[in-house]
Parts: C-alpha cells; structure tokens; sequence
C-alpha cells in the first residue's frame, strides 16, 4: 500500500505531439482513483507512465515518497491488469499467475500458497488453474488478469479499462466485484476508463482529463453537482446534461433562453452576471413536470423514449428549437407534440461561461 | 460446402484418385525397379508389377553399393545427409529467430536497414553466389566437412522474415506484461515467444529439413572425400558408370532410401505443420 504522486507530469512524443499537460495528483494510500475521458485525452498515457511503459517528459512521478521516473516496471511495486487481458496463451491459468513470483525468485511454497489464496479471493475453481486461458470465458480470463495482479501483492494497482472487452451484464457484475475486491484488500488503486457510468461507481475521486490536461479532479458527486466546467458537464451523467445558449436577466435572478421563456435562479448567487450571454445546463433528471402553474415553463415535446423504468422526453421550450431530455421515472404516457408544463428548482441550474467554457459562481 | 449431388460426389473423387495416380505413379515405379534384379531393368517393356529381389537390393544397397562403383553403401551417405539436413533447419531457425527478434523487438540504429539488408539475400540464392562462397568456405579450411556443408546454408532471409511476421501479430500488452512481471529480455524471448511460435518453428523445420535434404549442387562442389557424400548427390553420380549399364535396381532401392527420413519427418510434424502455417489466432 502506498502514496502515489504525480508533479508536474508532461508528456511529449517523438513527433512533437503534446499528450500530457502540466498534470498534478496526489493519490492518498488505499484510495481508487480513476482516471475518466474520452478517447485520446491521455487517460492510458497518464497511467503507462505510472507503469513505467512510456518515459516520462517533464515532472516527477513518487510511489510510497519514492521517485520511480527511472524505474523498470517490474521495480515500481506496480502490477497492471490489462484490457486485453495480455495472458499468456500457453501458459495454465496457475503459471500465469505464477510467473511473476518465479522470476523474483520466490519459493515455489510461497508462490503456491499465494497463486491458492488468490484463486480463493477471486472464486476460481481448481479445475479452472490448470486450464489454458483460451478455455475461459471472457470474465474468467478477467479474474485470471486480476489474480495475476493480487499474487504480487503490489503496493498500486493500475487498471487499464478492464472491463471494456466484456458485454454489457457481465461488466456491471466485475465492475462490483473490483470494488469490492479494493475494498478487501485496500490497495491504493488507478483505474482507466471512458466509460462514465463505471468511473462514478468505481471511484473515491475521478479525474476528468480532456486533451492531456485536467479538466476537473473531485469525488464522483462533486463532479456530478459541480461540474467546472461545460466538458464535465457533458461528460458526467447520462442521459447527458441539455445545453442551451442564455442570457442572465438585468436582475440577475433568472436567466432568459432565446424566444422568452427564463428560469428563475437562486437569489443573489449571479447578481455580478447580470446581462451576460451564459450556457445554461440542466440535467435530464433535474427537470420535472410542474404541479402548480405559477412556475411552469411549456415543452413541446417531439420524441418519447420508453425504457421501462425511465420515460425520456425529448421536446423543446418555445421558440428555442435547442433539444431538451427530460427523466422522468416510471411509465409515463405522452405523444409527440404535447405540450408538457416543466419545471426546475433554481439551484440545479448550470451556468457556464461560453468563452472559457467554465462554471460561473 | 456441403452438396448432396451424386455426380458431383463422384467426380470429385474421380479428380481426387487421378492426381494421386499421376503422384504416385513414378513411386510405384521407383519400388517396382527396386525389387527385381538388374538384368530384368534392361529389358524392355518395363516392369510394373514388383519382384522377388527387394531384400537382396536392400542388402547390397545398404552394405555394398553398386558393383564396380567407388561407393561403399548408402548408410553413411544417408548419416551424412541427415546431419547436414538437420544442421542447416536448427542453424536456420536458430538464427532467424533471433534476427527477428532483435527486428521486432529492440530499437537499434538502422533496424529497418539491417532488416532489409537480410531480406534482399533472398535474391541471392546458393546458385548465383556459388563461386565466392566456394572461396569463402575453402579459405576457411571447411571443405569435406558437415560445417562446410551446412553454414553456407544457413543464414535465411525467408525464415527470419516469416519469424518477424509471426513476431509481429503477438500483442504488444503480453510484452508489457513480461516487463511488468520483471521478465529480461531474454527472459521474455525463452518464455513468451520461443512457445508461442511452437508451432511455426514445426512448420519451418519440416520445410527447411527437406530443403537441406535435398541440396544438390553445394554438396557436389564441396566435398571430394567419399565418407562426406550426401545420397542425393551420390545417387546421380550412380547412373556414371563408364562401361555397363547402370544398375537401375540399386540406384531406385538408394532413391527409395533417400526418400525415407523426409517422409517420416512429414508424417510425424504434419499434424504442427498444417498448425503451424494456418493457425492466425494467438
């Protein structure tokens, strides 16, 4: 178990492209960060660097106060479960896990006795350790990666989206496994992912990288009430937060959309906006139908999707044509061109700046 | 494809049985001539259907070599044949496993040079670079010798590229993976990639033993001294007899012989060479 900082990390490729920026963490001991974006933002480039697999440009990386810039792989105390798996094919599912412990020369005793523990923890069956990977299932062959990595008993743990080559049930099933499996062993843990549903549950704290730069680092709820800005709010839940472009009202205390129609917004808070062109944000689960009329705004509505346990109305307020999702819980029954009476409470309205891209607050 | 024609069903093997007619036919005469005696292999028409004298040519074959001629039986030849068969395919693979790894797997100045540097000697086969190799491996006091036999052969810019292309489809992640589990780089190339290539070694070695196998020309320059004749070559010299006819009965029990060792390697890697030049998946 270990500290793990990250100090100004740059990188640069040979071809002049810059992934990383000036990237700061400091990742407590026993904590799951993950490390969440889309593709091409340096996600798995941030963590290769903490593996040891690329160099690094510029700034220092410490595991447990120690620099480990300069180290292999195999001496940074690290193992590393890949999204491939990376098993090796001719190897018994035992050997691979093994494997590592051979070279570093442990007895073959202890190496036993550890590969048995791990099998224990992870629920795989005596039978299974003396197959080859390739008569395993898709989420087996995941347990054996991640077995792989227990055995060593490694002070960090990285995971490089482990869980995107499995279909969609069997991801929901590993993704609490290795929650739980973090919560067990307690050790410090990296996770790469571009999946947001799977970062929100994961982790203690997220990362939100964009472009080789941190757009916003907090626990998944700050993230959630508090995006910094546009590119966290777009990237954080799902059904995706509705954008449009607004004007805050010569008060201050509501913002107008084009076409007239305004939101009240929380007293005093945007008083030195006033007048200011804004993006404003809501999210889909944030808007509700209204119960009394003296705060409702009319939708049109232009597509209904059913999902059983959620209903999503797509519509738009006005003369605003922007596309407006609306969650509500449940069956509901509407039809397209409806008008639907919508309301929001002030404090879950959004406001970003469309130059910057960042929260105003 | 699945058909359920009868006419289809029937010429396919009526295509089937006439080629291995037409393959077999010239082995089937091989045996038969190998079975009757010398006088009858001179008479006209040719014999088609097998002798009595099989253990007898196999005899004078094996111990005596033709009558009046200056060999002394097919068994050391055929010893000599093997060792250079196998020297060349183990060199061969040895040597191109490694060059493909260093290609692959190590950033060097000039990689892709050096890479293309063994690749255009394919345009450069034995034949045409005969007589400078010749100087080369007679400097170097390697006539009538199993190294000078084999090391000319050795080096393999087909091995070496087809080991570079299997190299190449193993992912990237499994070397991570090595790295990470704190394995050298030898380390890596004895545990990962020596087994994962397994089988296209099985599939190289069949082929590269058959191409030592049967190598004429080298052998036939290079070696004066009887006790390093190869038997392919010395069954040609066989049918040089200056006087009588050649004794054909003889010279096809020795092509008989000469063709034994390929076969059995064939029959017993087959099952790892159809593996070795299908199987994709890694």
């Amino acid at each position: 178990m270990a500290t793990v900082q990250l100090n100004n990390i740059g990188k640069v490729y040979p071809n002049g492209f810059k992934a990383i920026h000036d990237v700061n963490v400091e990742i407590d001991d026993g904590e799951f960060i993950v490390l969440v974006g889309p593709s091409g933002c340096g996600k798995s480039t941030l963590m290769r660097m903490v593996a040891g697999l690329e160099q690094v440009t510029s700034g220092t990386i410490s595991i447990d106060g120690q620099e480990v810039n300069k180290l292999e792989p195999a001496d940074r105390n690290i193992a590393m479960v890949f999204q491939n798996y990376a098993l090796y094919p001719h190897m018994s599912v035992y050997q691979n896990m093994a494997y590592g412990l051979k070279i570093r020369g442990i007895p073959k005793a202890e190496i036993n006795e550890r590969v048995n523990k791990a099998a224990d923890i992870l629920e795989l069956t005596a039978d299974q350790l003396v197959r080859k990977p390739r008569q395993l299932s898709g989420g087996q062959r995941q347990r054996v990666a991640m077995g792989r990595a227990i055995v060593r008993e490694p002070s960090v743990f990285l995971f490089d989206e482990p869980l995107s080559n499995l279909d969609a049930k069997l991801r929901v099933q590993m993704r609490i496994e290795i929650k739980l499996l973090q919560q067990q062993l307690g050790t410090t843990s990296i996770y790469v992912t571009h999946d947001q549903t799977e970062a929100m549950t994961l982790g203690h704290r997220l990362v939100v990288l964009n472009f080789g730069r941190i757009e916003q680092l907090g626990t998944p709820i700050e993230l959630y009430e508090k995006p910094a800005s546009l590119f966290v709010a777009g990237f954080i839940g799902s059904p995706a937060m509705n954008f449009t472009d607004a004007k805050v009202s010569a008060d201050g205390d509501s913002v107008d959309l084009i076409g007239g129609v305004s939101f009240k917004l929380p007293e005093g808070i945007y008083r030195s906006f006033a007048n200011k062109e804004v993006v404003l944000g809501m999210r889909p689960e944030d808007l509700e139908i209204a119960s009394s009329d003296d705060d409702r705004r009319d939708m049109v509505t232009r597509l209904v999707e059913q999902l059983g346990a959620d209903t999503l109305v797509h519509g738009s307020f006005g003369e605003a044509k922007a596309d407006m999702t609306i969650r509500l819980s449940g069956i509901q029954n509407f039809n397209p061109g409806e008008v639907l009476p919508v309301r929001i409470s002030p404090n879950k309205i959004h406001l970003f700046d469309p130059q910057t891209e960042k929260r105003l607050d | 494809m699945i058909e359920n024609r009868p006419f289809i069903t029937f010429l396919s093997h009526a295509v089937l049985i006439l080629g291995i007619a037409i393959i077999a036919f010239p082995i089937w005469i091989t045996f038969v001539a190998a079975t009757h005696d010398a006088v009858r292999m001179v008479q006209v028409p040719l014999p088609l259907l097998p002798g009595d004298q099989f253990f007898a040519n196999l005899d004078q074959a094996l111990n005596k070599g033709i009558s009046g001629g200056s060999n002394s039986g097919v068994g050391m030849m055929i010893f000599n044949s093997l060792v250079m068969a196998l020297m060349i395919a183990i060199g061969k693979i040895a040597i191109s496993l490694l060059s493909a790894f260093a290609i692959v797997y190590f950033r060097f100045p000039f990689r892709m040079g050096f890479f293309w540097m063994i690749f255009i000697t394919l345009m450069l086969p034995v034949e045409v670079r005969i007589i400078p190799t010749f100087e080369v491996v007679a400097n170097l006091n390697m006539l009538n010798s199993y190294w000078g036999l084999s090391i000319p052969l050795i080096a393999s810019a087909t091995a070496t590229f087809m080991f570079r292309q299997t190299f190449l489809t193993i992912p990237d992640e499994l070397l991570e993976a090595a790295r990470i589990d704190g394995a050298g780089a030898m380390r890596f190339f004895f545990d990962i990639l020596l087994p994962m290539s397994r089988t296209n070694i099985a599939a190289l070695f069949v082929i590269l033993f058959i191409y030592g196998w049967n190598q004429y020309l080298w052998p036939l320059l290079i070696t004066t001294d009887q006790s390093m004749f190869t038997v392919v070559m010395s069954i040609k010299q066989m049918l040089e007899t200056a006087e009588q006819a050649p004794e054909w009965n003889i010279i096809m029990m020795t092509t008989l012989l000469a063709m034994l060792p390929p076969v059995v390697v064939v029959v017993f890697m087959q099952k790892l060479f159809v593996k070795g030049l299908t199987e994709t998946e890694k």
